[in-house]
């Protein structure tokens, strides 16, 4: 596994909008909803408690339904809103305790503006204008600026249109002015509030597409917000499922499909088709015993009877996968070899069996299963080391899990 | 009724007499500087021959208008020139103008300021309420008190006549600067001087300049008003055309009064919709 670095760390983060938000933060603590403290109080919370991580390079998804504080915690993020409580550490510093002109600054070398649904790029810019808008606040000089921002333009897919007005281009397009924007500055936390959700579902999953290409070669930390289930799965290495203003669950999109933390995000997660985004790692079992290439024929028959096996995998010392021995080939040998203290490494007893990598989708695994005579499939991580196994069974429980869901749903 | 009258009069008179006595030196300061623009921009437009006025104005008006409302200028000017009135053109525009200078100085300042701070937009929207529903002719009074008669106060009742407008549409425009546009700003680091100057400014150019329009247009309306107290211009000929019943003479400054106002109305209305071909 590589080694995350922490870029974002938000501790216990609140943000009440109200003339006495103490007052608001003690009756949440007291466990008043936040319905009932907008309905005493005229207080609205807009985020409670908020504490997560966001690593360097990861696109970190906000999710949930309209009103659930999405927008506002990522605006407490650049300090756009003022929070209440809490603790914003980026790049080690608490940002919660600059003043304006330090904030000013560190917005400058940390934050890559903002991406917002309807765009607002300023209409009276050209395309160039407005991508250099960001370098000209910091005074970097014209020339300069320009060349920077002509970079970003070819970049995004721009090129030709730099001298146009915003007026002039499409809703992908303008979009792309948004990103471009973000990505001439220098710094490296991009802030995207439901960038794509005034496109069509064409052009959305287009850019979509893009980002998640452009992502690729710059490698910057993206805080996106959506509402929509399917784009924080696709573009989020993380989500985090929002509800009133609280955090209900932070994971991968595998870990929120198989294990939701509550009914919610269960309700929330059935519209998915869990066999695109389940995984083989996320449904496959630990390998509970195998047999190493020095083991005898008879200990190794003592290992599949002990487990209640009609076979087991062959891996070396190294985890690498040597193949599958049957329990009734293995018996049938030990009674024509008697004598014998090793096994034979050919193909009459050691067999040939798939083996997966823990990221294939389900689905796909599926497939190979159909074409897969006996045995388990070994499921193996990215260094070719097995790390469990798949039985035919749970791959269809996985999968009838999802129909049930989405028959639940209809 | 009762057995008093309540002195509205001598309050107002005493204070007047209090501003003048204290802060003379002020309105004189003031005076001078009101009368230098005027001046000059009479005279500099008066050293010019006419001709090559209406050329100049007749360019400014093609550049932004279009040239059916230059063709429009040139004939209207002519026609201006040709009945003798021309002097009297150059007056009016002149003081329509310094007004309007004013105007903005005071104006712009006023309603960005009001677009920033809800509780001085409370407390200025009601004096724009007043000052907006008073008749035109009690603006002569303040003027008159404190620069006596001729073209200052001519200037100065102009002025705070068209100062309201530019306020309000300059308040309203940098309000309806989309909440985004001045969020992606600050998430870059904008300070607030470069949110103004780049983003609330730019983004609210028209509605500011319907201020402007407007501003000038009721800065028009004042030239016959502003011609009692001895303003001068084109508003003198009315006025004269109307006390020795000279219908044909009070027409013809009238009609060129329109004139003028069409010319201007037209060259800032297009002002307000031009993009800068700098793209900034
Ligand atoms: N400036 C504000 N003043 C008062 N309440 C606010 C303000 N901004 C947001 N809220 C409230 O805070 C809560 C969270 O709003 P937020 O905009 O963060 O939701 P969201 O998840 O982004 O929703 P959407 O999908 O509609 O954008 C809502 O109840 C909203 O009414
Ligand atoms: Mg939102």
């Amino acid at each position: 596994m590589e080694e995350k670095e922490e870029k974002i760390v938000v501790k216990n983060l609140y943000k009440i909008f109200g003339k006495n938000p103490e007052k608001a933060i003690k009756a949440l603590n007291e466990g008043k909803t936040k319905e009932q403290i907008l309905s005493e109080q005229k207080q609205v919370v807009g985020v409670q408690d908020a504490s997560f991580t966001v690593y360097k390079k990861e696109i970190f998804v906000l999710m949930g339904l309209s009103g659930s504080g999405k927008s506002t915690l990522q605006r407490l993020i650049n300090r756009l809103h003022e929070p209440t409580s809490g603790e914003i550490i980026i790049d080690g510093k608490d940002i919660t305790k600059l003043n304006k002109k330090e904030l000013r600054e560190f917005r400058r070398n940390h934050f890559c503006g903002m991406v917002f649904q309807n765009f607002a790029i300023l209409p009276h810019r050209t395309v160039l204008g407005n991508v250099e808008f960001g370098l000209e606040l910091q005074g970097v000089e014209k020339e300069k600026r320009r060349e920077k921002a002509m970079k970003v333009i070819q970049q995004v897919g721009l090129k030709g249109n730099e001298d146009s007005y915003p007026d002039q281009l499409s809703g992908g397009m303008q979009q792309r002015v948004g990103l471009a924007r973000g990505l001439t500055v220098d710094a490296d936390i991009m802030i995207m509030d439901e960038a794509f959700s005034a496109l069509d579902p064409l052009i959305r999953t287009q850019m979509q597409d893009e980002l998640l290409e452009l992502q690729n070669k710059l490698q910057k930390t993206i805080l996106f917000v959506t509402h929509d289930l399917d784009e924080a799965f696709r573009l989020g290495d993380r989500i985090a499922i929002m509800k009133d203003g609280r955090i209900i669950q932070i994971g991968t999109a595998e870990e929120i499909v198989s294990k939701p933390a509550n009914d919610y995000v269960k309700a929330f997660v059935e519209n998915m088709d869990r066999a695109s985004v389940l995984t083989a790692g996320s449904i496959m079992q630990p390998v509970k015993e195998n047999a190493f290439p020095g083991d005898g024929p008879r200990t190794i028959l003592r290992k599949i009877r002990k487990n209640g096996l009609t076979g087991i995998l062959l891996i070396d010392t190294k985890r690498q996968l040597k193949g599958y021995i049957r329990a009734t080939e293995l018996a049938e040998y030990i009674n024509k070899n008697k004598e014998k203290e090793k096994i034979p490494f050919d193909d009459s007893l050691i067999r040939d069996i798939t083996s997966v990598n823990k990221d294939m989708p389900l689905n796909e695994v599926f497939n190979i299963y159909d074409e897969h005579k006996y045995g388990p499939i070994a499921v193996e991580d990215e260094n070719n080391r097995v790390v469990g196994v798949i039985v035919k069974g749970s791959i269809i429980a996985a999968l009838s899990e999802s129909a049930e869901g989405i028959n639940n749903n209809q | 009724m009762f057995p008093f009258r309540i002195p509205i009069r001598d309050w107002i008179s005493s204070a007047v007499d209090f501003l003048v006595s204290e802060f003379g030196a002020v309105f004189d300061g003031f005076s001078a500087f009101v009368y230098f623009l005027v001046d000059n921009l009479k005279d500099g437009m008066m050293a010019l021959h006419p001709v090559i006025l209406i050329v100049l104005i007749a360019a400014l008006t093609w550049y932004m208008a279009g040239w059916k409302n230059s063709i429009f200028a040139v004939i209207g000017l002519l026609i201006t020139e040709n009945i003798g009135l021309w002097q009297a053109f150059v007056e009016t525009l002149s003081l329509v103008l310094t007004a309007e200078i004013l105007v903005m100085i005071v104006g712009l300042p006023i309603g960005i300021y009001a677009a920033k701070s809800d509780r001085f937009n409370s407390i200025i929207r009601p004096i724009l309420d007043f000052m907006q529903t008073m008749p035109a002719f009690v603006y002569l009074i303040p003027a008159v008190m404190f620069f006596g008669l001729g073209l200052v106060p001519g200037v100065v009742a102009t002025f705070v006549f068209a100062l309201p407008p530019l306020i309000r549409l300059t308040n309203l425009g940098i309000r309806q600067v989309p909440k985004e546009l001045i969020e992606a700003a600050d998430a870059f680091g904008a300070t607030e001087m470069q949110k103004l100057m780049k983003v609330q400014i730019p983004v609210a150019k028209v509605t500011i300049m319907a201020g402007v329009n407007q501003s000038i247009m009721l800065g028009l309306s004042m030239v016959v008003i502003a011609a009692m107290i001895g303003a001068g211009g084109l508003g003198e000929d009315v006025l004269r055309g109307i006390q020795r019943l000279q219908v044909g003479q009070g027409f013809e400054a009238g009609l060129v009064v329109v004139i003028l106002a069409i010319i201007l109305d037209r060259i800032t209305a297009g002002f307000g919709q031009r993009k800068s071909p700098a793209g900034r």
